[in-house]
């Protein structure tokens, strides 16, 4: 992990970090206290990242960091310069949803939206971790993101929805094959 | 359900679903305007006290500050009832309640706005703060608004529907009991944010996450003295509002306000706590119920009394308060009835509506009250409800005209799905079922402000090339409402909901729709909507029987195709009907409205209750009690929703199981609470960690069944599914505790605490109960008396007074 940002830099006067941010290389500049939602949301013009408390409360503001579910709104940008961010606008390929992304969108797992992004970011890290979870397993994953709106079901049932599809897309690779990479 | 559909009732995606999962849709605090200014306000620091001096010199003088306002800037009120126009959008001379706004900042970032805040210099002569229901009406002064009815009582209802004191004489049993329901709040996951841009030429528009723009629409005008032709309110897609977002808010107005004193974009997101103390949630109330019961259960009346705790301002109160008291009579047959309510002004966040609007906390005590008189009587409660239930297509004893009635067929689903008659009062100690029922409005009768004008309009552009564009100021806070709207035009021009460009929520661009609220948007933009489909219709099929010289009643619209219904193949596509519509008609537009029917009620209070069509809901909660801990696990609830119609069944159950959840956070963990040394005033915990709500982990099975005829009065037989289902479930877990444990918790949330005291009273011999020991003393006014249909009333009060179309809702 990086260093933590100096704390004698006066705090108005911009730094400069790089990031991979949805497989795209960028450079921003920004004062050093801002968070990673900050950044991504003023800096980049990354909207798709919402934020519900600001408090690392409610899992909302959730991106991955090298595919590592984080809560934006907790992250100081500079800790995770050079990273790998991804955020909800890099999970569809062009105009084709991501297979979360349609099963949310299919079975209503998103009302009104809002904290959508931040259990899309999160069951995708689930699903790279482990591709064929269980409810409990799911629920468990979850429950750091807070939906006032679906009661969770459609969620659960979306992503194993989406489980299925990419397993079936993807199938395991036999064993042998294992650590020949 | 005979009649088939080519959109309606089948299962889709709504029309903004791929909008929401890539992040494409923009909420308000997503919109970024050139030169846009960051606005942050200061709020109140104290409970309650008069402003004696405000010095802003400091705040001015701040590196990035553009502008600095105070009270004084704004000084006409506003409210969202004509009635209650008791707030400022910056307070002048008094605060109500901690975080009550004072000043707003307009900076050039937000961070010189926050640290501007701290420069501003108040002086606050502190009042004494009330703090709850006893405390308001033992102490009229200090008057936290003089326009009360009395003292620091806000409003006082008094009404009696036939006449319940000789009717309960005749009662087999008499039941009091007292109940009290804490308050909660909504919880959205955005929090509130407004953007507001001033034209050069003397008019603003406004962006916010509101439920009903116009009402921003209204009060906004007014505040800011601007021709309201002049002010565009812009309804964002909403992160969740559950009812915390139908109140003008004051940093809608003061973004508008900074907006044309800087000429220059002005944005504010609220943070979380800030969130909290706009609050407008559920009403803490204080209930009792007497009830008079035949040996069979049948009801012979029903007196009921509920106290609220408002908070510091009005609201929507006063509806609130009736509210308290219009729907007991509409599941159940209730002959003889006496309501009276008081709302009380506390220095606390103001109260509202949330998702069921004053009616959860009666129906809690209702139906455990009903529990408790199925095992007195030894009645099986599914069973004794069945027998006792409002009819269809009659009128209750305080004048509410009910249509198609599902009731009876919900509490069949649930009794056989949850096996219940095989587990109530036969599962081992700790385990146990509860049941109960509830029915709500599909919409108000009645506007919040009197007017004659519909409730709701959908305007229709058509253009060759078969492109439909639908206005319509309907506000979709995730409910579904665009999709609807969409389906239900669709369905009418026989193209895909695809085909529809909607425009919603403008104030400049769309008719008057009166907003999320009351569970009205599917019934009566749902009308509007299939009227000026139906008139856009007429007019393509009239060009299209002369083009195919067809009889006209034969031209049929499926398919993207109009064609001869007798002959097929002999149509042409959607896009040249529309083109040979265009040639001979002009320009191809339409319009629809819709307006309630009217109400029998013609007594003061008449305007609060009645609806189109009323949904019921049953449900049956399985719990699991800790008696170690007291506390209380719900691994399942199986809930039935009678919905008339459903439009789109993905979208309806959706909406049941999130009421579910809502509900099962109220019954087990949700509470406003208050501290402070002297009074209890300062919000316990404004934060979405220590507000306690349902996680993925507490969530359980949810089995949700569909029932229903279609309703006359709904868009294809459509009632409300958004709010009626979070109803049973609240008393439905209370009902199941009993099973389980034996022991009545008789206040929400049923806490473990609460629990374990009343199962530590009954080891000790006692009753078993955890619940207030009784009602304040207050002298209500005489009641007005109504006779009641069965009485040959004709709706109004009995001394001839008539008080036609006027209601504590208007």
């Amino acid at each position: 992990m990086q260093p933590l940002v100096s704390i004698d830099l006066p705090s108005r006067q911009k730094v400069q970090a790089a990031y991979v941010v949805n497989g795209e290389p960028v450079e921003v500049a920004f004062a050093p206290h801002k968070t990673l939602l900050e950044v991504l949301r003023e800096d980049l013009a990354l909207t798709g990242t919402k934020h519900g408390c600001e408090l690392g409360e409610c899992g909302t503001c959730t991106v991955l960091v090298d595919g590592v579910p984080v809560l934006s709104c907790l992250a100081l940008a500079l800790t995770y310069r050079d990273r790998r961010i991804d955020t909800v606008e890099g999970m569809a390929n062009g105009a084709a949803l991501h297979p979360l992304q349609d099963a949310f969108a299919e079975l209503g797992a998103a009302q009104c939206g809002y904290c959508t992004p931040g259990f899309l970011l999160t069951a995708r890290a689930l699903l790279a971790a482990n591709p064929s979870p269980t409810r409990d397993e799911i629920a468990d994953a979850l429950s750091g993101n807070l939906c006032r709106c679906t009661g969770y079901l459609k969620i659960f049932e979306a992503v194993e929805l989406a489980a299925g599809r990419m397993r079936e897309a993807a199938p395991p690779r036999p064993a042998a094959e294992k650590g020949s990479r | 359900m005979t009649k088939k559909y080519s959109v309606i009732g089948t299962p889709r995606r709504k029309v903004d679903a791929n909008a929401k999962v890539t992040g494409a849709l923009r909420f308000a605090d997503d919109l970024v305007l050139p030169r846009m200014l960051h606005c942050k306000m200061l709020r109140a620091t104290v409970p309650h006290a008069r402003i004696t001096r405000i010095d802003t010199s400091r705040a001015e003088r701040h590196p990035g500050v553009v502008a600095v306002m105070t009270g004084k800037d704004l000084p006409i009120p506003f409210g969202i009832l004509p009635i209650s126009q008791d707030e400022h959008a910056l307070c002048p001379e008094r605060v109500r309640f901690v975080g009550d706004p004072v000043a707003a900042v307009a900076a050039v970032t937000e961070d010189a706005a926050t640290e501007a805040l701290d420069l501003i210099d108040v002086d606050y002569e502190p009042l004494r703060a009330i703090e709850s229901i006893d405390d308001a009406l033992a102490n009229p002064e200090p008057r936290i608004h003089d326009y009360s009815d009395d003292g620091n009582v806000h409003k006082v209802i008094a009404l009696e529907f036939g006449d319940v004191d000789a009717a309960m004489a005749g009662a087999d049993l008499v039941r009091e009991d007292v109940f009290f329901y804490e308050g909660n709040t909504h919880l959205p996951m955005e929090q509130h944010a407004a953007l507001a841009d001033w034209d050069p030429a003397g008019k603003v528009t406004i962006w916010s996450c509101t439920q009903t723009p116009h009402y921003v629409h209204r009060a906004a005008s007014k505040v800011l003295a601007m021709d309201p032709a002049h002010v565009r309110i812009i309804a964002t897609p909403n992160g969740g509002g559950f009812g915390g977002k139908s109140d003008p808010f004051s940093h809608e107005i003061v973004v508008a306000a900074l907006a044309r004193a800087t000429g220059r974009p002005v944005k504010i997101c609220l943070t979380r706590e800030e969130v909290f103390y706009c609050h407008r949630g559920r009403h803490p109330v204080l209930m009792k119920s007497k009830i008079g019961v035949r040996k069979d259960g049948s009801i012979v009346a029903l007196d009921f009394t509920s106290f609220l705790d408002g908070g510091a301002y009005g609201s929507y109160g006063v509806a609130s308060t009736y509210y308290t008291g219009a729907l007991q009579t509409v599941t159940y047959q209730v002959p003889h009835y006496r309501f009276r309510g008081a709302r009380v002004f506390t220095n606390k966040p103001p109260c509202g509506p949330k998702r069921g609007h004053g009616t959860p906390q009666p129906r809690y005590a209702i139906e455990v009250q009903l529990d408790r008189v199925a095992d007195q009587l030894g009645l099986d409660p599914a069973e004794m409800r069945k027998r006792i239930l409002q009819p269809a297509n009659s009128v209750t004893a305080n004048w509410l005209r009910i249509g198609t009635m599902g009731l009876g067929p919900c509490i069949d689903a649930v009794v056989d799905g949850s096996l219940w008659k095989s587990k109530y009062r036969r599962l081992p100690f700790a385990r146990g079922v509860g049941l109960a029922c509830s029915s709500y409005i599909t919409g108000a009768g009645l506007p919040i402000y009197w007017n004659n004008m519909p409730h709701s309009g959908v305007q229709l552009k058509l253009d060759r090339s078969g492109g439909v564009a639908a206005f319509c100021g309907s506000t979709d806070i995730g409910q579904g409402s665009d999709s609807v709207l969409a389906y239900c035009i669709a369905e009418v021009l026989g193209i895909e909901p695809v085909d529809i460009r909607l425009v919603t929520g403008d104030t400049d661009l769309t008719p008057v729709d009166l907003g999320s609220y009351s569970s009205r948007v599917t019934l009566m933009t749902g009308n509007a909507a299939i009227q000026a489909a139906e008139r856009a219709r007429d007019l393509l099929a009239q060009a299209v029987a002369a083009r195919l010289s067809v009889p006209i009643e034969r031209v049929t619209f499926a398919g993207r195709r109009v064609f001869d219904a007798e002959n097929p193949r002999d149509g042409i596509s959607f896009a040249e009907a529309v083109q040979a519509a265009e040639a001979k008609f002009g320009s191809i537009g339409s319009t629809g409205s819709y307006t309630p029917p009217r109400s029998p009620g013609r007594y003061k209070g008449a305007g609060v209750g009645p609806s189109p069509a009323y949904s019921y809901s049953a449900c049956v909660a399985e719990v699991e009690v800790d008696p170690q801990t007291g506390i209380v696990r719900v691994p399942k609830i199986w809930i039935a929703h009678d919905v008339g119609q459903a439009i789109n069944p993905l979208l309806v159950i959706g909406q049941v199981e999130g009421s579910v959840y809502m509900g099962l956070g109220e019954i087990l963990m949700e509470e406003m609470t208050y501290r402070d040394a002297e009074r209890r005033v300062v919000h316990h915990h404004p934060s979405m960690l220590e507000y306690k709500s349902l996680t993925t982990m507490e969530m359980p099975d949810v089995v949700t069944y569909l029932i229903g005829d279609p309703d006359p009065n709904g868009p294809f037989g459509g009632k409300e599914a958004g709010q009626g289902p979070l109803n049973p479930v609240i008393p439905a877990v209370a009902n199941a505790v009993y099973d389980a444990v034996g022991v009545r918790v008789d206040e929400v949330p049923c806490s473990p605490h609460k629990v374990l005291k009343a199962l530590k009273d009954k080891m000790k011999g006692k009753e078993g109960r955890f619940g207030p020991a009784g009602m304040p003393d207050y002298a209500f006014p005489a009641p007005a008396r109504v006779l009641t249909p069965a009485q040959g009333g004709d709706g109004r009060e009995a001394d001839g007074r008539a008080h036609s179309e006027v209601g504590g809702g208007r």
